[in-house]
């Protein structure tokens, strides 16, 4: 995709890896905004975003509620909370029932994306052991948006992007070493 | 099977109409996204079959329309929530109030309650209950009825005692219930000081002066205004040195209440500070 207005990347056990070999990668001057979904245990928030602060140039830090979502910034969503988007390119939070026993869920926040930036949204999925975030990929696709999943036999644990092909008509099946580069080219 | 959502962006405004001509519920200035995802949740939960039908429901059927209620506010708690906020109670906004001869608390946003007995434990500890009164209050009829009963699933004490151990409980937490069934009855003491009621933060006035007041995680589903309105319905509850608390990714940050408020350290907690004739 050109031209895209929104990179959201979800992710379970096996992610986070991923992530530290990515972001070296990623070109400082993206046009979009990246929003990381990651389960994981509540109270780490601080700990992650430093620790994805060292690996790239691009700001990154936690989504707040009513920001405004930048380009050229990695959002992190906030354990225990579900994240949402406005119509006017602004967070919600939400801290409703747990989805796929997840909270973030990757399905809410990609759902919620698809309806905001319809045709212009990116969703990949990563490794993980569940397969929250499959139904959002469907609805992403509905909405016109583009969808890609780490390469399962490169997964720590292949569940969640297996799902996804599986049931999700997806665009892209990535090795770890080409994402960089697709997402450098959604400008 | 479509994954479209059945409740388009109109429909929302629709029934946001709808529910505040019939029945003066004001859900205007509530988030959108959030409200949308949980009028479709509950479209889909009662699976409903189209919006004409939905919205009829909605507005002729009074017993619906509570559920209705119940179902698009969040009502998510837990005991102990945030272990190192109730440290801080514990530790040092309740050692301040310990001074007063009377402590009032206003628990906004209370649904089911488990704040509410999270806070008569802790008073109770620090020998503070006797004086204290807790208001707790919804929106939401069905959590109070639900939060004066004071009996949750046992399932979840497990949870519940770990988080008041990590903020600083040194009893045994089981000794605050008896097993009832699938259930924990909570002592009946410890809701001898609470008093439930409803109150819409959105139309409703301040109706005391408190010392404390409670409310986390009910603002992040209100826009900007709406949330300035509501701060100011609380600064105007608040007693002078009195404090309020408000939800971890929650602020007074931006709003006009701001400057005479003054954040504690670590948590998200500020102590009203100035005269506001200053």
């Amino acid at each position: 995709m050109k031209n895209c207005e929104a990179l959201i990347i979800g992710g379970s056990a096996g992610s986070l890896d991923v992530l530290i070999k990515v972001l070296p990668s990623i070109d400082i001057d993206i046009t979009f905004p990246i929003i990381i979904v990651l389960h994981r245990k509540k109270g780490t928030d601080s700990l992650l975003s430093d620790l994805l602060s060292t690996k790239t140039k691009l700001t990154v830090k936690e989504a707040e509620e009513k920001e405004n979502i930048l380009p050229k910034t990695i959002y992190i969503v906030p354990s225990d909370y579900h994240l949402l988007f406005e119509k006017d390119f602004t967070f919600s939070l939400d801290y409703s029932e747990k989805v796929n026993y997840s909270r973030p869920s990757i399905d809410v926040t990609f759902q919620s994306a698809a309806e905001v930036y319809k045709d212009k949204l990116v969703c990949l999925l990563l490794s993980g052991s569940n397969a929250d975030g499959v139904n959002g990929l469907i609805m992403v696709k509905e909405f016109g948006g583009e969808v890609a999943v780490q390469n399962p036999k490169t997964a720590q644990v292949d569940y969640m992007p297996n799902q996804a092909i599986l049931r999700a008509n997806v665009d892209e099946i990535l090795d770890v070493e080409l994402m960089a580069d697709y997402i450098n080219k959604l400008n | 099977m479509s994954n479209l959502p059945s409740i388009d962006d109109e429909q929302v405004e629709t029934l946001i109409d709808d529910v505040l001509d019939q029945y003066g519920y004001d859900f205007t200035g509530y988030s959108r996204a959030s409200l949308k995802r949980r009028l479709n949740r509950l479209y889909s939960l009662d699976k409903q079959v189209s919006f004409a039908e939905f919205r009829y429901k909605i507005g002729s059927d009074s017993v619906y329309f509570k559920r209705f209620v119940e179902q698009i506010t969040v009502n998510v708690t837990e005991m102990f929530r945030d272990p190192n906020f109730y440290k801080t109670l514990r530790d040092n906004v309740l050692p301040t109030l310990a001074t007063y001869p009377f402590i009032r608390i206003w628990l906004a946003g209370c649904s089911t309650g488990e704040e509410a007995y999270s806070m008569a434990i802790v008073l109770k500890e620090l020998n503070l209950l006797h004086k204290s009164l807790i208001y707790a209050t919804d929106i939401n009829p069905t959590v109070l009825e639900k939060a004066a009963q004071g009996m949750f699933p046992l399932s979840q004490m497990k949870q519940y005692s770990e988080n008041y151990i990590a903020s600083g409980g040194k009893a045994d937490f089981s000794s605050y219930y008896s097993a009832n069934y699938s259930l924990a009855k909570f002592d009946v003491d410890l809701k001898e000081k609470m008093i439930f009621s409803t109150h819409n933060l959105v139309s409703d006035h301040s109706f005391n002066e408190f010392q404390l007041i409670l409310c986390r995680n009910v603002l992040i589903y209100f826009d900007r205004d709406l949330q300035f309105k509501v701060l100011q319905l609380f600064d105007n509850s608040l007693d002078n040195l009195g404090f309020l608390a408000l939800g971890t990714k929650e602020t007074t940050d931006f709003s006009p209440i701001s400057k005479r408020y003054k954040r504690l350290e670590m948590e998200k907690i500020w102590r009203k500070t100035v005269n506001e004739k200053l």
